[in-house]
């Protein structure tokens, strides 16, 4: 037997290969971006980095309905910008099979908002498995498949931050190649115009109750839904990470039925498990979703009176909610301060940051690493929204708020955020006649999600050249006639553009381009050193808030800057911020 | 081995806990162990308090540790170890890396660093190897290696064969930085 310890993005990769995938179109999010990236080791399958999870999901679905099997990821808020295809894809069904695999982030690692992707699943009636470890993982990526073919849908796979992000045991098989299936022109199927959507939801709503029964039967012979008798006083209903929790925490002195497929939910199965235990929970992180539809079918449970709706649980949460012992502990006696996420040591975004805080401005912010410049001591942004709502949402408040605000705002969003969706809210502050100032941070990468190429870097998935955006001319063509670009270390230059923009009654665009310090690409200057006899001790460099830069005592007893070596790139930025040029080149 | 062990690895986003976790995934695997190793990416990478579970036995449901569960804790910072301490199991072992880094509420004077954490854990009763793993990595040949020196410390508490944990670095790191890895996880082994 072939093993293998694969993170559960890994191994849902593997599952695609296996399954004889041939089109995948991603979106990066964390915690779904490895199952993509993974993909990228196989030559067998075609992989991309689509501008959005629309995109990806709409190219995902052409390439179903064209005969391949495809697949598509992305994380719980990518889904809902993927909705609109997925809810009429539900109506159209598949020729190839075709997986998406939406990725939950309970507790928000890594997120914006804790929402459950399960009712995307009910709300599209469309079937959803969910894998609880890297095996699992594998082998319902490979069953979605089937599925698609068998039940003419597309089927979601729900991972969540701990299934994608932990190593476990799989075993792998060889890829099973699956012929392109003929493509026969069929309106009735494929076109959903009124006439034939109002017939293809009556097939939708029979093909539910077909998928409860399946989940009643074909899913119990394969172990998808599962029933494990131990002690009867309590009995667990649970799926994917809340069943390892459950299991964990509870062993043999309880019963389980864990769900494979959580949407339809079986009826007969649950049935019969409640009719078999004594004490019946059902465990499950985020929403009430089993809990409810074990109470529309009649069987009463314990849920969310036990157990929170918020963030993520553990062996720890089941056994205080269940009333076993917890093991004991020492605890350290003292405060321990927090340690945020902060932008790198040679950040571009510091630079913009730093440049603009004097202004006092209205800063409506993005979804990537320039949100962490919301955190003091720039404590800059504003708003965080949704990716691209910086732009539009910048309109709007301007709108409201009038001329002379527009000229105290701006908006900051990334490269790869602005193809996403920051384009079309500039479309509509340049045809609606408003005057907005939008900043581009240009670090030529994906940089939050872990450093993918996108549209505007000029590269493929596979670090292959290939066209790039041209981020100004696009800004010109959709009627923007102030477009600059400045280097965000240049914190003059940064300024002195910033205040001409602000102030023309006009939009603009500013382009602030300077490549992720983080890139293997980007040559390093040497780190800088702090003339101990220069430097006063004002702390004014500590305000660009580098990780890189703190203060300790020096040979005279008092605080003076220091410069750690091992993580200064020597940007300069801080240098800047010196009055007293403490701060030089290093060597 | 019925009972499942428990690593728990923490430290700041940046240091190399990840290749840690990766290279004992491995040794466990190859010694025939069910394993789960739950890691952080993402946001939190960026500078912020970062934690890996390691976790092996015959059978491992869930892939997260928690608080008195760990057998062992490798902090790669002080303050992390600080953070962390609940998690350990009170006859557990903290094997402490003696580096300081300030996180930025302490570097913005908002907050303090708490002195001689290492020692006060020790007066608590905590088991702690402490060493300064930066140094040992630094005469290794690079900075960088701080994670393969406390690899190598951990290593002892773990009863494997030190050359099995040499052929798991050869077969993980590449080729150019070989040496400055063997060299790392001896100087943590026999520190």
């Amino acid at each position: 037997m072939n093993k293998a310890l694969l993170l559960g993005n890994e191994a849902v990769a593997r599952g695609l290969y296996e399954a004889g995938v041939t089109v995948v179109s991603s979106y990066p999010g964390t915690p779904s971006t490895e199952v993509t990236e993974a993909v990228t080791k196989y030559d067998e399958i075609y992989s991309e980095w689509a501008p959005n999870e629309k995109v990806a999901f709409e190219v995902a679905s052409g390439a179903c309905i064209a005969g391949a099997r495809s697949f598509c990821a992305m994380k719980h808020v990518g889904l809902n910008v993927a909705a609109d295809p997925l809810y009429t894809l539900s109506y159209i069904g598949v020729n190839g099979g075709m997986v998406c695999a939406v990725a939950d982030d309970p507790g928000m690692h890594s997120s914006q908002n804790e929402q459950d992707s399960r009712h995307h699943a009910i709300a599209a009636k469309v079937p959803m498995l969910e894998p609880c470890d890297s095996s699992e993982c594998l082998n319902f990526a490979k069953l979605g498949y089937d599925l698609s073919e068998q039940f003419d849908a597309p089927v979601l796979l729900r991972l969540s931050t701990r299934v994608s992000h932990s190593r476990s045991l799989v075993t792998l098989s060889d890829r099973v190649e699956k012929e392109l299936k003929p493509y026969v022109k069929n309106p009735m199927k494929t076109v959903m115009m009124p006439a034939m959507a109002r017939k293809a939801h009556v097939v939708v709503e029979q093909r539910t109750k077909d998928l409860t029964q399946w989940a009643d039967t074909t899913a119990v012979e394969l172990g998808v839904n599962s029933i494990e008798y131990n002690d009867k006083k309590i009995g667990i209903i649970a799926a994917g990470t809340s069943y390892t929790y459950a299991r964990e925490a509870m062993g043999e002195k309880a019963s389980y039925l864990k769900l494979g497929m959580v949407n339809p939910l079986p009826v007969n199965l649950i049935k019969e498990f409640a009719a078999n235990v004594e004490k019946l929970y059902v465990i499950e992180e985020l929403d009430d979703i089993i809990e409810t539809h074990c109470l529309k079918i009649g069987v009463s449970v314990i849920g969310k009176e036990r157990f929170s709706l918020l963030g993520e649980f553990s062996q720890d949460t089941v056994r205080k909610a269940l009333e076993q012992d917890n093991p004991p502990f020492v605890s350290f006696d003292e405060d321990v301060p927090p340690r945020p996420p902060v932008m790198c040591a040679g950040c571009p975004h510091r630079g913009i940051y730093y440049a603009l805080k004097k202004y006092n401005l209205y800063v409506s912010g993005d979804i990537g690493c320039y949100t962490l410049g919301a955190q003091a001591p720039l404590a800059m942004i504003d708003t965080c929204i949704c990716m691209g709502a910086s732009v539009s949402s910048l309109h709007g408040f301007n709108t409201a708020r009038g001329t002379e605000q527009a000229k105290k705002s701006i908006a900051v969003i990334g490269d790869s955020t602005f193809i996403h969706s920051g384009i079309t809210g500039l479309i509509d502050i340049a045809y609606n006649k408003g005057i907005s100032t939008v900043i581009v941070l240009d670090n030529s990468i994906t940089g939050m999600t872990g450093h993918q190429n996108n549209p505007a870097n000029g590269f493929t998935i596979k670090g292959d050249p290939t066209t790039a955006v041209n981020l100004e001319a696009l800004a010109r063509a959709v009627g923007i006639n102030r477009v600059s670009v400045v280097d965000p270390f240049d914190i003059d230059g940064v300024r002195a553009v910033a205040e001409r923009e602000l102030a023309a009654e006009e939009p603009s665009l500013i382009i602030a381009r300077r490549p992720c310090a983080l890139l293997k690409s980007v040559k390093h200057n040497p780190p800088l050193v702090v003339n101990k006899d220069k430097c006063v001790g004002c702390k004014a460099c500590l305000q660009v808030g580098c990780p890189a830069l703190y203060q300790t005592v020096n040979s005279d007893g008092k605080m003076r800057a220091e410069i750690d070596l091992n993580q200064c790139v020597g940007c300069e930025v801080c240098a800047k911020a010196c009055k007293f040029g403490a701060i030089t080149k290093g060597e | 081995m019925a009972q499942v062990k428990n690593i728990l690895i923490v430290g700041v986003g940046g240091q190399g806990t990840l290749l840690a976790s990766k290279l004992m995934g491995k040794c466990f695997v190859d010694k025939g162990y069910d394993v789960k190793v739950s890691e952080v990416h993402g946001m939190s990478q960026r500078g912020g308090s970062v934690v890996t579970y390691v976790r092996y036995g015959e059978k491992v449901y869930s892939p997260v540790i928690e608080k008195g569960e760990a057998d062992i804790i490798i902090a790669f910072e002080q303050l992390e170890a600080a953070r962390w301490l609940e998690y350990l199991k009170p006859d557990g072992i903290l094997i402490a890396n003696t580096q300081r880094i300030d996180p930025m509420p302490v570097i913005m004077g908002a907050a303090k660093y708490p002195e001689n954490i290492l020692e006060k854990l020790e007066q608590k009763g905590v088991k702690v190897i402490s060493v300064d793993a930066l140094d040992l990595a630094v005469k290794a040949g690079n900075p960088k290696s701080t994670n393969v020196v406390l690899l190598g410390v951990t290593a002892r508490f773990l009863g494997f064969e030190r050359d099995m944990w040499i052929d798991i670095i050869r077969s993980t790191v590449p080729e150019k930085m070989l040496d400055i890895n063997v060299n790392a996880f001896d100087l943590g082994y026999n520190a």
